[in-house]
């Protein structure tokens, strides 16, 4: 690695002592070796293994469930089923104010994807566990699906999710959030070319190492102690404090060395069952999602479905974008809907343009819900933005790095969600990528700055 | 058919913390009898390092080494709240908060050396490796072992700080969208170099040169590792990764490392970094969170590197050699048309 020191040296001090210096980490030797202690690493004495049964179907409503035979299956020690739940009902954003609630731990009349927990099966092993929750009986009278951003769209599709009454979350500015900067009509009609485009994407896994779960002891105290590779201790907490009925002086969380983490375990769908189990059979519990499941049920990445439609000049000016995107929660907000806004808040990407529309969709459909990914909100949304910026570069005949230059922010400019432009580096970063990758531009560009308009 | 080689660039900004603020995290600083340092948190460390980050962030602020400063960490018992580490968000609002509490903590070292020394505390700065002194007196010192002594046995006090961080809420204005989402951004331009072979429609990256501007690079190595690791992730997003290759069908899906293609060891590309600091107004000494952003700006540098080479778009995620393959025989037809 490369410390481009030259760039905006006169806005920094380097005559620090600890900062800047390369410093090993404190804990690489443990990881190196194999000496550091995952949650997964404690054993405990009676401990017992949580199974979920899951839906095999993407939309189901649940006319019974049969648990007798799973119940005499050698080893099992209780069976929890939704009514089990203090408050069933739930969503993790609440805690900012962000509902409703719109999922439960564990499925109550329906399921709405094809994975979702309806049956917990808590056993001395994890065959036990495993083969007793195969006896679990769930009758399923089965739904039509949704699958697709454009089906759920549809005016006459089925409502994947009651707690919203449509396929798209509602925000206060509407069916979209919505970002309007100019004028964009205007901008299209003095466009010397336009290009309207559509990008896509699959659902995407965190692909951690370790896979998520979680150990949870009952203590002598009455408290729980939950050893768990979370990502956000007081968000597992706080949520388990609420769907348990449990108040939050009773739950201990102890967590902070994790086997990976891209997003994937900021959702809270392991703990709050996992210390119900606890609680109701005064025994530890183990629950830990298979590779399977950390790939299946696990929130992936959304889907998502972005349109592009750009004005550009032929001298590489962008004088109006329009960007419509719509994020596949899948069955549940989970971190959705946050995402969704996210992107709305990114776009039009890093350049100034004047005339702006933006609207983002978070959309319901019957499929595993997405959630938080490292970057959600923004890195399909950089593909989109950066494929058309390319595709712009070479409609009208232009270096497509030279092209960037021209329509980069600089320091003061207004951006389109109207905040101005601080603190901007794009120019510099293109600079020096011009310089490493030998991909030469013009003198022009290689004398701008973000600094100042001039130039 | 033959292999053609092409590039492609693409730039990118990411905003550091949670889109529109609101995400407080709070750090305890505590110094023990003898003069180290305990940082008190409830962040977790997802393997990024976030613990020595904190630890030298701690010492750079008190004046000590790091390796006297230990980080107790994502423990809910004796951690104070943190909303999380994500959203690019842990040096970035942990570092604030423990440099808030550094500061407090470091206040009161100096008061006690101030009377043990009969001087001003005001008077008085560390040496970085344990002593504090006089300024412009450097043989006027007292360790700040001894100082830790004084403040526990004899003065009474608590060398100790609370440090709290959080940019406000910001609510988007319904009609408009005005907002705040962030209040500071990170940067990168990547340039790829691809070779696709036009009969498999197979893809091999051969480099990424990439360019981050993250604000400071607190610890230069270990920023290496994460914008290294994120642009791996970010070629794999681009040409391999999906739960479910024909969305939205959802049969095919992955249940393992078998079935799910990430590349290995041998696909990965040549790869160079750069980074530039330009420091964040609000940032631990100036830095911005790189921790999302370095695995985006590949994706789309890769596509265009696909253009340049054979001339055709992909524009669903992965771009997959059966996806470059249809879109070459579309080409094909088309020519021939």
């Amino acid at each position: 690695m490369k410390l481009s020191k030259n760039y905006f040296a006169d806005e920094r001090t380097d005559d620090f002592t600890e900062i800047g210096q390369p410093r090993p980490r404190s804990d690489i030797r443990g990881h190196v070796t194999g000496r550091t202690a995952y949650f997964a690493d404690r054993t405990f004495p009676g401990l017992l293994h949580l199974k979920m049964v899951r839906s095999p179907h993407h939309h189901a409503r649940i006319r019974g469930i049969d648990t007798s035979e799973a119940e005499k299956h050698p080893g099992v020690a209780r069976i929890i089923t939704a009514k089990d739940v203090p408050q069933n009902l739930y969503t993790i954003l609440i805690l900012i104010h962000v509902g409703p609630e719109d999922e439960h731990v564990l499925a109550e009349d329906k399921v709405r994807w094809k994975g979702e927990a309806v049956v917990a099966v808590l056993a001395e092993t994890a065959r036990a566990a495993e083969e007793a929750a195969a006896k679990v009986k769930v009758d399923y009278e089965v739904l039509p699906a949704v699958l697709s951003i454009e089906d759920a769209l549809k005016p006459d599709a089925p409502i994947v999710n009651e707690h919203h009454g449509r396929n798209y979350y509602l925000y206060d500015s509407g069916e979209c959030r919505k970002v309007r900067f100019g004028d964009v009509e205007k901008g299209f009609a003095q466009a010397d070319h336009i290009l309207e485009e559509s990008y896509s994407s699959g659902p995407i896994e965190h692909a951690p190492l370790e896979t998520s779960g979680c150990i949870v002891t009952p203590e002598a105290n009455g408290r729980f102690t939950c050893y768990t590779n979370t990502q956000a201790m007081f968000f597992t907490l706080d949520n388990a404090s609420i769907i348990l009925q449990m108040p939050g002086h009773k739950l201990h969380m102890v967590g902070g060395t994790v086997g990976g983490g891209f997003g994937g375990k900021v959702d809270v769908t392991i703990e709050p069952v996992a210390i119900l189990a606890a609680k109701l059979t005064g025994r530890p519990v183990s629950f830990i999602y298979s590779r399977e499941e950390e790939m299946q049920v696990s929130s992936p990445r959304a889907a998502e479905r972005i349109v592009i439609k750009d004005g550009v000049m032929k001298d590489g000016r962008i004088v109006a974008r329009q960007v419509t995107a719509y994020i596949d929660a899948g069955a549940y907000s989970r971190h959705s809907p946050y995402g969704a806004q996210k992107s709305a808040a990114h776009f039009p990407g890093p350049y100034t343009i004047s005339n702006v529309a933006i609207d983002s969709y978070c959309v319901y459909t019957n499929r595993t819900p997405s959630s938080a990914m490292r970057g959600f909100g923004v890195t399909i949304g950089d593909f989109a933005l950066e494929v058309q910026t390319d595709k712009l570069a070479r409609l009208i005949g232009m270096d497509p790095l030279e092209f960037r230059f021209i329509n980069a922010y600089r320091d003061g400019d207004m951006k389109a969600h109207r905040q101005p432009t601080e603190g901007a580096a794009l120019i510099e970063c293109m600079q020096e990528a011009s310089v490493i990758a030998g991909w030469p531009v013009s003198e022009r560009f290689m004398k701008m700055s973000s600094r100042t308009r001039e130039g | 058919m033959a292999v053609k080689r092409g590039r492609g660039v693409a730039a990118v900004n990411y905003p550091t913390g949670m889109n529109l603020g609101g995400d407080p995290t709070q750090a305890l600083v505590h110094s023990t009898p003898t003069g180290s340092f305990m940082v008190t948190l409830s962040s977790v460390d997802l393997g990024q390092g976030l613990k020595q980050i904190m630890a030298q962030i701690c010492a750079e602020t008190i004046g000590v080494p790091t390796e006297s400063v230990t980080v107790d960490t994502a423990d809910t018992d004796t951690g104070p709240h943190c909303m999380g580490t994500f959203a690019s968000r842990g040096t970035h609002r942990a570092g604030n908060a423990v440099i808030q509490a550094a500061r407090e903590a470091r206040q009161v070292m100096l008061e006690v050396a101030a009377e043990e020394l009969e001087v001003n505390a005001s008077d008085l700065d560390t040496d970085g490796s344990g002593n504090i002194h006089v300024k412009g007196a450097p043989s006027r010192s007292i360790s700040i072992f001894d100082t830790a002594l004084a403040a526990h046995f004899k003065h009474g006090r608590s060398i100790s700080g609370r440090g709290m961080f959080l940019v406000p809420r910001s609510y988007p204005e319904t009609e408009t969208g005005a907002m705040k989402p962030s209040t500071c951004y990170a940067h990168a331009c990547t340039v790829a170099e691809v070779e696709v072979d036009e009969e498999t429609g197979e893809v091999v990256v051969l480099s990424v040169k990439n360019v981050f501007e993250i604000g400071r690079a607190l610890n230069p190595k270990m920023v290496e590792q994460q914008l290294i690791g994120g642009s791996w992730m970010g070629i794999s997003h681009a040409l391999y990764e999906t739960t479910e290759p024909y969305y939205p069908d959802r049969e095919h899906g992955a249940r393992d490392y078998n079935e799910y293609l990430m590349p290995g060891p041998g696909d990965l590309a040549e790869t160079e970094i750069a980074v530039l600091e330009r420091p964040s107004g609000d940032g631990p000494f100036g830095a911005k969170g790189p921790g999302e952003m370095c695995a985006n700006p590949q994706i789309p540098a890769v596509a265009n590197a696909i253009f340049d080479a054979v001339g055709v778009r992909v524009d669903t995620l992965p771009i997959t050699p059966e996806r470059v393959l249809r879109a070459l025989r579309q080409r094909d037809a088309g020519a021939t048309a």
